[in-house]
């Protein structure tokens, strides 16, 4: 069973959050979307947008445990003489002689004639690989339209040299760029709701790197505080605190909660927090319903 | 005579009134309304719920349940508030193959919530479909981090299926009655 959908509707950091808190081991791939000239209708009936089937192949990420090990997209040469190029470890005339000569060798082989010929260290390597893998995924957070599919339990080619990156700093940092107001309220709709952290935080934490502005906001999470009460003890507009909860909330690093005191949601008219039902209904009442349903 | 009532809630198309139907004693009691031919949705199935509905369950002389299907298009939400009164508990259809309605049933999930703190089940349905997402990656999708709420592989068709949700629905709230408050 694979995951498929689309980034239109399930973005980047979603996913990622998805991988990562499942622990998955695979391969995401994205595809180049063609409209079908079909639309899609979402959950409300309502909206509707444009059906994309996969084309081309456009980018693979590789998961192991649910950490990035390995990344490639096209147009983004993945070479290893040219990623040590981006990353200034090597100059223009030394990566084109590297990938002239060295044509044949993959990229653990290559990495180790480089290691041995002092060009560079195993640590340039690995900063230079994963500053590779961490760009790409960035890329991909500026995608919107097109299609995906996780494939389980696929492990990455024995010949690429894979470099375990946490998601949940890449979530975090990839999520302090998303300008889109909408997407934002969207999935922050209400915020009357209070954050928590989930169990274990000293675990969730350990080596995540926060801002100052993460940092601010985490100091204010008692179970308690609402959103919007964080956001305006930090001085934060709407949009500022949306963006820092949202990242937090994919990295898996709190939970919304609602607070007793939580305003109603949007929908329906003058809402009156009822008393639950099944206080005035007996025991009796629904064990003769469970045994009714198992011998319907 | 005593009835009681469950709501079946859910974006468009997750297999409410499927849900209803395989499980009715009754003909299930439908608003559906024609969809559209020219509209996208009808793509999607040929009629939509437009105010629920309804379906029951005889235990005996005594005792009744009946089943309330929401409408799936919000442009209908006005009913959501009307058909929760006074529920036992409600089941969210999700439909496991489409991520599209996803951030729909996060969204109706917490209306429900708000209406009356009942308790819920979450059904995945639509889990013999080959593009479905597991339960496990659902749960994840839609943000349900309490692993107190059950979150179930279901095929609304399948009468066994939607027994199974009834049954852990049931078991829920027997649950919550046996809580020290």
């Amino acid at each position: 069973m694979a995951l498929k959908g689309n980034l239109a509707v399930f973005t980047t950091t979603q996913l990622l959050n998805l991988i990562n808190l499942s622990k998955k081991t695979g391969v995401l791939t994205l595809y180049e979307g063609h409209k079908t000239g079909k639309k899609l209708t979402l959950g409300d009936g309502l909206t509707q947008i444009d059906e994309v089937a996969p084309g081309k192949e456009i980018a693979h990420l590789n998961f192991q445990q649910g950490m990035l090990v390995f990344a490639d997209m096209n147009g983004k040469d993945g070479h290893l003489a040219s990623v040590l190029q981006r990353a200034g470890k090597l100059n223009e005339e030394q990566a084109r002689t590297i990938r002239e000569k060295a044509a044949t060798l993959n990229d653990k082989g290559l990495a180790l004639r480089l290691i041995n010929a002092n060009y560079v260290t195993k640590n340039d390597i690995v900063r230079s690989i994963q500053k590779h893998a961490v760009s790409i995924v960035f890329d991909l957070m500026t995608w919107n339209k097109e299609p995906f599919e996780f494939k389980e339990n696929i492990a990455p080619p024995d010949s690429h040299i894979l470099v375990p990156i946490d998601l949940k700093n890449v979530i975090i940092e990839g999520t302090r760029v998303i300008t889109e107001q909408k997407h934002l309220e969207e999935e922050i709709e209400n915020l009357d709701f209070a954050l928590k952290f989930p169990e274990n935080p000293g675990e969730k934490f350990k080596n995540v790197q926060l801002g100052t502005n993460e940092w601010r906001v985490v100091g204010f999470i008692n179970g308690k505080n609402t959103i919007r009460q964080i956001g305006k003890a930090c001085n934060m507009t709407d949009t500022e605190i949306r963006r820092i909860v949202y990242g937090l909330l994919q990295a898996g690093l709190v939970q919304m909660i609602r607070p007793q005191s939580a305003e109603q949601p949007k929908r329906g008219t003058d809402l009156k927090r009822q008393q639950p039902a099944n206080t005035r209904i007996e025991r009796d009442v629904i064990q003769r319903l469970i045994v009714k349903i198992k011998n319907t | 005579m005593q009835t009681v009532k469950m709501v079946i809630t859910g974006p468009f198309s997750s297999g409410k009134t499927e849900f209803i139907k395989s499980i009715s004693e009754i003909e299930v009691v439908s608003t559906e309304s024609p969809i559209a031919k020219d509209s996208a949705e009808a793509l999607e199935k040929a009629n939509t719920t437009v105010a629920m509905d309804f379906g029951r369950i005889t235990v005996d002389d005594d005792l009744v349940l009946y089943l309330f299907g929401t409408p799936g298009q919000r442009r209908f939400d006005f009913m959501w508030e009307i058909l929760a009164e006074g529920m036992l508990g409600f089941v969210v259809m999700v439909d496991s193959s489409k991520p599209e309605t996803f951030r729909e049933a996060r969204s109706i999930l917490e209306t429900f919530r708000a209406y009356a703190p009942t308790p819920y089940v979450v059904a995945a349905n639509k889990q013999d479909h080959p593009d479905a997402w597991k339960p496990e990656d659902l749960r994840i999708a839609l943000r349900i981090e309490d692993e107190n709420v059950k979150l179930l592989s279901c095929v609304a068709k399948d009468k066994e299926s939607v027994k199974e949700v009834l049954l852990e629905l049931l078991y829920s709230i027997l649950e919550e009655m046996d809580a020290p408050k």
